[in-house]
């Protein structure tokens, strides 16, 4: 670089520095305002000087409140199960397809390709009213396979899964039948390994997909003992309408936290994951 | 791509004529695929397609969840709907936050990529920092929200009224619940529109900006101007359409924060059609809904096919 652009160059390093800290803090200003308002009393809450850290530490009490209000251990927990479900699930049933439709010569394999990426075009809220009949009728109505049914099919896994198998080379899997393994034992011992890459970044977006969604669990659960993060939210901002704003703050930083914590611990992983499977 | 560096150099390249099997071996193939796609062609098409079909179905019904009796009526539903005040006012919010929220993402999200790329320094905890909401859980975050724009304790109305302004009840006014919402949906997605612009300013070659250097496009907006901006035309393309398809999803604010009002101010596709369907058990309305909702989204990623169909046709 030479030395006479040197100033100008300082000049919108600084200027990225200043919009893009404003930019953060904004981004960032609801996770501070949500553990603040928990470490706070209520008349400080109320208070009109808005300070970030209060002169009354009260977070024993809120969160306290918080964990004995509604079972918020118990919907961390059911995340966590359904979410695993989910996925293992996933991987089971949508992984040996990809495989075929990568690698495999059969009838059908472009008409079922093609129903693949049709079935990308549907939005899940369409099914939403046919699930509701369809479980109600078999009777799993408010119950976990209801909330995990629905989502072990993934068009979407398919065809990620398939991209990544088309880029790895035949001779693998020749070798492989030559060694004598099955098409069942490649699926699980050569494939799944090699897949891992594409393996966490659709983990990752099952997930976070799947943590967070509301409008599924908000149909078909009703009892609080299989209540999912998000339903759990929901009940416990109805529960504490009003002005305990303390323990609903404590609360949500509860529900919020793990999920938040495992991407502050992966990061690159996280947006890698995103972006990759954003990215089609 | 690092996912090929990652595979073993030590598989032989087979003999020339071993891929031309004989037919007996294609034959156990076929069988084989068969047996490993048959549990996820079984769940398509009863947990997928089967369900798609009869959402169409029973948008042409009188179904009412519980009722005995069902009717076929034919397209009385869609009729029904389109001389429903409720529906366009639903339709024209939705649109309305669309057009709010997607050019605030895109634009938002492109200038901010450009931005945290253009030098080493923080790149990271900018991206963690805008990325964080993106990541959110959103039901949790909106009750935060709530706080956040409450008229008295919130910290909206308290800036304001420090520089002298008047606040609001910004989830509970006719005119402001929309945009209050909105506003909750950029925070939301912009941290998403910027990583998958800084994805795509990655890909694109270092060559190109040399190529450039030496074609005399030396400042950088020029650069900015003939290599990066040309070239983002598709990512573009791409994080609009996730954007807006994001955006037609609008519900969980929604259900949330204002329950579509006050007086219907706020009230979008998705939430009515929970309220039609799972509220007022007027199945079959809302099947009617949900076939709307069905064409929207469609429809929009379709045009992106096609618009990036022929953009590679002429690149």
């Amino acid at each position: 670089m030479s030395a006479h652009r040197q100033p100008w160059f300082n000049a919108v390093g600084l200027a990225r520095h200043c919009v893009l800290i404003g930019t953060s803090a904004i981004m960032v200003l609801p996770f501070v305002w949500m553990v603040s308002l928990s470490l706070k009393p209520p008349h400080e809450i109320f208070s009109s000087a808005w300070r970030l850290w209060p002169s009354t530490f009260y977070a024993v009490e809120n969160y306290r409140a918080a964990l004995s209000a509604v079972p918020l251990v118990r919907y961390l927990a059911n995340g966590v199960f359904v979410c695993t479900a989910i996925f293992v699930l996933q991987i089971l049933i949508n992984l040996p397809c990809a495989y075929a439709l990568a690698k495999l010569r059969f009838r059908a394999r472009d008409t079922l390709f093609a129903a693949v990426l049709v079935g990308l075009l549907i939005p899940p809220q369409v099914l939403a009213i046919p699930l509701f009949v369809l479980f109600y009728a078999v009777g799993i109505v408010d119950t976990y396979a209801a909330l995990i049914l629905p989502w072990t099919i993934s068009v979407f896994g398919i065809f990620l899964m398939r991209q990544f198998f088309r880029t790895i080379p035949d001779e693998l899997i020749h070798a492989a039948r030559l060694d004598g393994l099955s098409e069942f034992a490649i699926v699980w011992r050569v494939m799944l390994p090699v897949a891992r890459p594409a393996l966490v970044a659709f983990g990752i977006f099952s997930v976070v997909a799947h943590w967070n969604d509301l409008f599924w669990p908000l149909i078909v659960v009703q009892s609080e003992q299989i209540a999912t993060p998000p339903l759990g939210a929901l009940h416990f901002a109805n529960d504490e309408a009003g002005s305990n704003y303390g323990p609903l703050m404590a609360g949500t930083v509860l529900i919020t936290l793990p999920l938040i914590l495992v991407f502050l611990a992966a990061q690159r992983r996280f947006v890698d994951g995103i972006t990759m499977t954003g990215m089609k | 791509m690092a996912e090929t560096a990652l595979l073993p150099a030590r598989w032989p390249a087979l003999p020339a004529q071993f891929p031309a099997r004989p037919y007996r071996v294609a034959a156990s193939e076929s069988r084989h695929a068969v047996a490993l796609v048959a549990p996820a062609v079984g769940l398509m098409l009863v947990l997928l397609f089967g369900p798609t079909a009869a959402a169409l179905v029973i948008s042409c019904t009188d179904w009412e969840f519980g009722a005995a009796a069902v009717r076929f009526v034919g397209l009385a539903n869609f009729r029904a709907l389109a001389a429903d005040p409720v529906f366009w006012k639903a339709l024209g919010n939705t649109l309305t936050y669309v057009v709010v929220v997607v050019p605030a993402c895109v634009a938002g999200g492109l200038v901010l990529a450009l931005l945290i790329e253009s030098r080493q320094r923080f790149r990271a905890f900018y991206r963690t920092a805008h990325f964080l909401p993106v990541m959110s859980t959103l039901v949790a975050m909106a009750v935060v929200w709530q706080t956040l724009l409450h008229p008295t304790i919130g910290l909206l109305n308290q800036v304001l009224h420090v520089i002298g302004l008047d606040g609001r009840n910004w989830l509970r006014e006719e005119g402001t619940a929309l945009f209050a919402l909105a506003l909750i949906g950029i925070w939301q997605n912009l941290g998403y529109a910027t990583v998958l612009f800084m994805a795509g300013l990655k890909s694109i070659p270092r060559d190109l900006y040399h190529a450039a250097d030496i074609d005399g496009a030396d400042s950088a907006l020029d650069r900015l101007r003939t290599v990066t901006l040309p070239l983002l035309g598709p990512v573009t393309m791409f994080v609009l359409v996730m954007m807006a398809v994001r955006a037609f999803q609008l519900f969980e604010t929604v259900h949330v924060l204002t329950k579509g009002g006050p007086n219907k101010a706020s009230e979008v596709l998705l939430h009515l059609i929970y309220v039609e369907s799972f509220e007022f058990l007027r199945t079959g309305r809302g099947a009617a809904l949900t076939v709307i909702y069905l064409a929207i989204v469609v429809g929009i990623t379709m045009l992106q096919t096609r618009l990036v169909e022929r953009r590679v046709h002429y690149a």
